[in-house]
């Protein structure tokens, strides 16, 4: 019998919820590390009873949680994450070099091989590798180390590096996105790097179709396509077909092409869906309505998905990392709302209802499909 | 012996209740209380000294004997009354809504 079992993180601790395959009754566990600020979890591919866990705390840091059993239990893996060498500086701001240092890790990505293989994106922006289960964490300096890394600069959250995806084909190709430095890519393991930012324009940046310095807020991949990527930056909607090698336009009949999250249909890599946002200052829905848009030709020409979703005097926010797929023959969509809603969709976006409605803020939202 | 008083949020880290206690060579320090306390409980590394550099992190504040210990050097004797188990070496963190 599948069930699903959804990750939770939020600005007060953790929730794992867990149903069946029809979706319809769901135990909520949590909070768990209450009080803290769980910026992520996420499950190993390659053994979904490995977790691991992003809690820190603006009074006490970084703390990096590991389960081995699904959640039930947990126990602290290591938090020593040490720039490689003389750290030197990046843009803050106002535009004035500022010091790297470390903040938290906004992402944990487990390999889809090795359970105890995990990358950790953090702020200031760096991508740290740890292949003992967590316990301790190598920076890949490649990439911070590039040669544009003095000019990226904050986007409003913190210089973050939010989103990690390993190429499923080539174990040697990651992608990843910083705000507001752009995405990335490395062929080699994450030796080397470079800019994949062809086609990308930016206001607030002096040349707005610069190398880096664009702030991506999420890259979605399917995974039998690696080469097709879709984006949601700050504003604009994009794909690329070419592994980011170049970018095009692809917002289409959006109502605003602002947002954080965008994420792929399990079964069909042409189906996507994003979360239209008024603005960069107004992070609310448009017109007081939640709606999650849905593109089933790659983008372009959208329709928006509202049965279940608060039509009304809604102002809430979704964030980058809170939007999921589950891989059940009805692919399940679930995101999370910063007023601490969970919605899901157990019939690919047609229909939604909260699992949840009172959490914490909610800052991401991940999806296990267990056999 | 020292008592060390953890804020609830590190004692739920570190599995502890109640106070935690010490045995310190004198001159007892900050930084013997903390590097003693990390060694017992590892966990604890990075939350209340910053992991690199072993600085007081910004919100966390030491208090003894009615006393702001926050910008006493790491090297300086703590209060007698500390060290002798009197009082216990209160860690806090800083008074900020969140």
């Amino acid at each position: 019998m599948s069930a699903v079992r959804v990750l939770v993180g939020t600005r007060k601790g953790a929730f794992v919820l867990t149903a069946d395959a029809k979706r319809e009754q769901w135990d909520v566990r949590g909070p768990l590390f209450a009080g803290w600020e769980i910026y992520h979890l996420k499950g190993s591919p390659a053994d979904p009873d490995r977790l691991y866990a992003s809690q820190s705390s603006g009074w006490f840091g970084q703390v990096i949680q590991r389960s081995n059993d699904g959640g039930t239990t947990w126990e602290p893996a290591g938090n020593a994450f040490a720039y490689d060498g003389v750290p030197g500086t990046h843009q803050w701001y106002d535009g004035t070099p500022h010091p790297w240092a470390f903040v938290r890790v906004w992402h944990l990505e487990p390999s889809l091989r090795d359970p105890d293989v995990v990358y950790a994106g953090v702020e200031d922006a760096a991508l740290f590798r740890s292949s003992d289960g967590g316990q301790t964490w190598a920076e890949l300096s490649g990439l911070r180390g590039h040669s544009s890394g003095s000019a990226w600069q904050p986007g409003g959250g913190g210089m973050c590096l939010h989103t990690i995806l390993l190429d499923p084909v080539d174990s040697d190709r990651i992608f990843v996105a910083i705000s507001a430095a752009g995405a990335f890519r490395t062929d080699d393991g994450g030796v080397s790097w470079r800019p994949i930012n062809r086609g990308l324009k930016s206001d607030g940046i002096p040349d707005p179709d610069a190398q880096v310095g664009h702030c991506v807020h999420r890259i979605a991949m399917h995974p039998a396509r690696p080469d097709v990527l879709f984006m949601q930056k700050h504003w604009d909607v994009m794909r690329s077909d070419d592994a980011g090698e170049s970018w095009r336009d692809i917002g289409g009949n959006l109502p605003t092409d602002f947002g954080f999250p965008i994420d792929v249909h399990a079964h069909e890599p042409d189906t996507i869906y994003v979360v239209p946002i008024k603005s960069d200052s107004e992070h609310f829905p448009l017109d007081g309505k939640l709606r999650v848009y849905r593109s089933r030709t790659g983008g372009t020409e959208w329709e928006a998905l509202t049965n279940g979703l608060p039509q009304r005097n809604c102002y809430v926010n979704v964030l980058r990392d809170a939007m999921a797929v589950d891989r059940l023959d009805s692919c399940g969509i679930y995101f999370g709302t910063t007023g601490g809603q969970v919605y899901a969709s157990a019939d690919a976006g047609d229909t939604w209802a909260p699992i949840v409605r009172d959490l914490p803020a909610v800052l991401s939202v991940e999806v296990q499909t267990l056999q | 012996m020292i008592r060390v008083v953890l804020p609830t949020h590190l004692r739920t880290l570190a599995r502890l209740s109640g106070e935690t206690l010490l045995d310190i060579s004198e001159p007892a320090t900050q930084r013997s209380v903390f590097d003693a306390l990390e060694a017992r409980y590892p966990v604890l590394r990075g939350t209340i000294r910053d992991r690199l550099t072993q600085q007081r992190r910004p919100f966390v504040r030491v208090f003894a004997c009615e006393r702001d210990l926050s910008h006493e050097g790491p090297d300086a004797a703590l209060p007698p009354e500390v060290s002798s188990g009197a009082e216990p070496l209160l860690v806090v963190g800083a008074m900020a809504g969140g």
